[in-house]
């Protein structure tokens, strides 16, 4: 069967400033703490690049080494500052569940398969199960909690509840999160951007055909079911 | 004294219309507070060490290393030395610690050893198994002489395989103790009040002290209706630290222990006469759904024929236990069935649908209704004009129709509901139900409403705690009858107290009112209708309390739907995949409460189908013993691209609203799997017998590598 399965975290559209630094890499003219940087805004976090940590060693001339025990960090979540005292090993998932009580974001697979836990990192769609939190200070983090409030909705989460794409709820958060992702990249999506954009989340429940009309609405476009 | 009835179509405020979850707005802003959610302060995080064998005998357990490290507080052991384990997995020893992390840590630290037993997990073998369990045949009339005198006859064997539950939401739960005697338990599960007499029998504390919680629940599809051996544990651990626990399975756990649909297999011999009545029918069924082996399909499912024979052997296997699959055992039967019925269909030359209708009769007492709802498919999915014989189709990717018929019982379980009615016009329904996500909050305020004849932003529903009155297990479309009919009944009888209360006040007698729209009004005409918030004033300080059940006076539930479904499929020859062009369902279920939450019912169970029919499988590995794919990568669930064109309508009006409110959670899961392998066949012109239909299987079926 063909299931699409998004690897959330690089994406195939990048910023500007990372091609830049691939190209400085390439010539091979470029500091070592430029590439950190940039290969971090390219979103290759996953690749284990402590961004903020390893800015502070690089400044110092010397290698960052975190942890193992746990090690002050801080966060830009939904627009407000937090701070914990994290063990490096601790995923952005596990830091935002079981240490900043933002429980939006769910815990199923834990490994990067089912798209629960999507957040946003600097406005692209993240499995928070697969990025550690240490790698996740300097960025605009996004739960589903700050996309809007229950008497302030997102469009996708309205028309979420408008169309029924939820039933347990458990993997709505994700949904949610990763629709309003790809409405931010496609205004207009077509079916098949839809699925693919989407494919990267699962639903236990089944409510797929809810959901392909919640993101039609949303975009403004028609409300069909099916 | 109020009538028990529903409300007559021209005067239905709510029912029936399309209303949104109430809860949606919490769930989609991520502010639904799940079992898993549960933060407590001081809390612990539990972690279960599982047993790496499939069978085997425990014969040491060291946790001193794990004991000694900083920040665990308890290790707990659940299965002691000695203890046989007969599935892989299976929980022997928890770790308590004041973080996640570190309660991993202490799991890995503990040392288990094992004496190894001999295992057997590939029921489908059923000549190896070491213990299987033939009962004897059930049969009616004489099928050998039938089949031997027949014209046309057919056989095949048909095969679906064991799958899991997969719920989003592991199973799981956060114990805490208010005091030596009291404890809430924040579950995942779709039976508060029965959860919390498990627990307090099994931890030795009344019932009654043991708060089970469940606001929401992220999937549970009838695994979910124990305490389970954890949910004691976490308790006993909370306890023995005086800290609230949290103890969540990982997915490993959730997919390979916390619950299997059992296979099924069966070989079928049937036969029809010239005309295509089924004239004879003949089943041997085997299957397995862990240690217990697995009960009988019901055979042949939904007709039943003049001469007909089954027999069922359970095969028990070290693999985790099976526990009720949306529907037990009937998707399973439905595959069997409908397949074997469209392989004889197949060779007396006739079309499936003429051929089901030629034989409707045969099931009984819904066959009106499956006239009905094939007759409404047949013009969704333009079956007249897009039939073509099996095999008819030619090219590389070849599309083909199939049919499926299905049928339930779900009647309302016993439910109790009390009704408040307060001076400020609330109106508050509370109930000990809960809510998986069917939308069953959403239907209480509704009949809620509708039966004060007001609007839904003035009633709450107060629910999902096992201290409030007790309604049963949500299970086997049991809830939506159970609850609607107790709160309609607690709700009439409000309305009578509300009167009897007011009335005096007013002047009038209790006979005099009525509540409708949103007002108060006189039927003599003696006095102006009056807003129900002002008339709700004369309450006074105390709100009026009723109460009512289900069952009870006046019919509001019944028993047994029915439900056709077809599949248009396509097939790549080459690469064996089955895609779903359209799917279309046609739906009875009595008295339609909220019509949004209906239709969710069934393009889910259509989407939940899609999956068991195409790629979920618990894939164990015979030398092992060990389920190879316990995960979300290759324990696959199909996503959105997946499902093709959904159509769904549901039977409404006379014949069916009359029959009050009949349950929809389990009817349209049963038979997609079914349709859909007889549409492959269909499209390929080979019969393709074994769910899942993965493309490796449906290859084998084209190459002729498999019957």
């Amino acid at each position: 069967m063909a299931q699409t399965r998004y690897p959330k975290t690089p994406r195939d559209e990048q910023p500007e400033a990372s091609t830049e630094s691939a190209e400085t890499k390439a010539r091979g003219s470029f500091s070592r703490r430029q590439f950190l940087r940039g290969s971090a805004a390219a979103g290759a976090a996953s690749a284990g690049l402590l961004s903020g940590m390893l800015d502070d060693a690089a400044a110092q001339g010397e290698p960052g080494v975190a942890g193992p025990g746990a090690v002050d960090m801080a966060f830009k979540i939904n627009g407000k500052a937090h701070v914990a005292t994290l063990e490096p090993r601790v995923t952005l998932l596990d830091a935002l569940r079981n240490h900043l009580d933002l429980t939006g974001a769910k815990k199923v697979c834990d490994r990067g398969t089912c798209g629960a836990c999507t957040v946003l990192l600097n406005g692209d769609p993240v499995y928070a199960c697969s990025v550690l939190a240490i790698e996740a200070q300097g960025a605009e983090v996004t739960t589903v909690e700050g996309l809007g409030s229950p008497a302030n909705m997102h469009p996708i989460q309205q028309a979420f509840v408008d169309h029924d794409a939820q039933q347990c709820g458990f993997c709505t958060p994700g949904f949610v999160v990763a629709s309003a992702a790809l409405l931010n990249r496609h205004p207009n999506p077509d079916q098949d951007t839809v699925h693919r954009e989407l494919g990267g989340n699962l639903c236990r429940c089944g409510t797929y055909a809810g959901i392909r009309a919640a993101v039609a609405q949303a975009a403004g476009g028609g409300t069909t079911n099916g | 004294m109020a009538e028990y009835v529903w409300p007559a179509a021209g005067d239905r405020l709510h029912i029936g219309k399309h209303i949104s979850r109430l809860d949606g707005p919490v769930k989609a802003t991520g502010r639904a507070k799940y079992a898993y959610d549960v933060n407590r302060r001081g809390m612990l995080w539990a972690i279960m060490v599982q047993c790496p064998h499939a069978h085997a005998r425990i014969t040491a357990i060291d946790t001193s290393a794990a004991e000694a490290m900083d920040g665990v507080v308890r290790v707990h052991v659940i299965q002691d030395v000695g203890t046989e384990i007969q599935w892989a997995h299976d929980e022997i020893v928890a770790v308590a610690a004041t973080s996640e992390e570190v309660a991993r840590d202490g799991a890995a630290a503990v040392k288990i050893e094992y004496e190894v037993l001999s295992h057997f997990v590939n029921e489908r073998a059923v000549d190896e198994a070491p213990d299987a369990q033939p009962a004897q045949a059930e049969t009616t009339g004489d099928p050998t002489a039938a089949m031997a005198s027949a014209p046309t006859k057919s056989s095949g064997s048909y095969h679906a395989a064991q799958i899991a539950h997969c719920s989003l939401e592991s199973h799981g739960q956060v114990a805490e103790w208010q005091d030596e005697e009291t404890v809430t338990l924040w579950a995942s599960t779709q039976a508060i009040s029965g959860v919390a007499s498990q627990l307090g029998e099994q931890i030795g504390i009344p019932a009654s002290n043991v708060h089970v919680e469940t606001q929401y629940m992220g999937g549970g599809f009838g695994s979910k209706f124990s305490v389970d051996r954890w949910g004691v544990v976490c308790a006993q651990i909370a306890r023995d630290t005086g800290r609230p626990v949290k103890l969540m399975l990982d997915r490993d756990q959730e997919v390979s222990v916390a619950g299997a649909r059992p296979s099924t297999h069966a070989e079928v011999s049937t036969a029809a006469d010239a005309d295509g009545n089924v004239v004879a029918w003949d089943s041997k069924s085997w299957g397995s759904g862990g240690p217990a082996g697995a009960n009988s399909p019901p055979l042949p499912y939904v007709f039943s024929f003049e001469n007909q024979t089954h027999m069922h052997t359970s095969v028990p296997t070290n693999t985790g236990p099976a526990r009720a699959w949306r529907a037990p055992r009937h998707p399973q039967a439905c595959l069997v069935t409908m397949r074997a019925l469209e392989d004889l269909a197949h060779a007396a030359g006739m079309d499936p649908l003429d051929f089901f209708l030629k034989n409707i009769e045969k099931t009984g007492e819904r066959a009106n209704t499956y006239v009905e709802e094939l007759e409404k498919g047949a013009e969704l999915m333009g079956w007249r004009d897009r039939w073509r014989p099996r095999g008819s189709a030619t090219g590389t990717v070849r599309s083909g129709l199939g049919l499926a018929l299905h049928t339930w019982g779900g009647r309302g379980h016993r439910s109790n509901c009390e009704v408040l009615a307060y001076r400020d016009g609330l109106v508050e329904a509370r109930i000990g139900s809960q809510d998986l996500g069917t939308g069953t909050r959403t239907i209480i305020a509704l009949v809620l409403a509708e039966t004060f004849g007001v609007g839904l932003e003035q009633v709450k529903v107060t629910m999902g705690r096992s201290v409030l009155p007790a309604s049963g297990a949500s299970g086997g479309s049991t809830t939506v009858g159970g609850v609607s009919g107790a709160t309609r009944r607690a709700a009439l009888n409000a309305v009578d107290a509300v009167f009897e209360r007011i009335a005096p006040k007013l002047g009038t007698e209790m006979a005099n009112l009525e509540l409708k729209n949103g007002q108060l009004h006189f039927k003599d005409g003696a006095m102006a209708a009056m807003p129900w918030r002002q008339a709700a004033t004369l309450i006074g300080v105390n709100p009026v309390s009723a109460t009512g059940a289900n069952p009870g006076p006046g019919q509001l539930n019944d028993s047994g739907v029915g439900g056709i479904q077809m599949a248009d499929v396509s097939v790549d020859m080459e690469t064996g995949v089955v895609s779903i062009n359209r799917l279309v369902a046609v739906q009875d279920c009595g008295l339609i409460l909220d019509m949004k939450l209906a239709e969710s019912q069934v393009y889910g169970s259509l989407i939940m189908g899609v999956t068991y029919a195409l790629t979920e499988e618990r894939v164990f590995d015979p030398h092992t013993g060990q389920m190879l794919n316990p995960d979300m990568e290759f324990y696959k669930l199909a996503g959105i691209e997946d499902v093709g064109e959904m159509i769904v309508h549901m039977m409404t009006g006379p014949g069916y609203d009359e029959r009050g409110v009949i349950g929809l959670g389990e009817p349209p899961v049963i038979a997609p799997g079914a349709a859909i392998a007889n549409a492959a066949t269909n499209a390929t012109g080979v019969p393709i017998n074994e769910m899942p239909m993965t493309p490796e299987r449906v290859l084998a079926a084209i190459n002729g590598g498999m019957a």
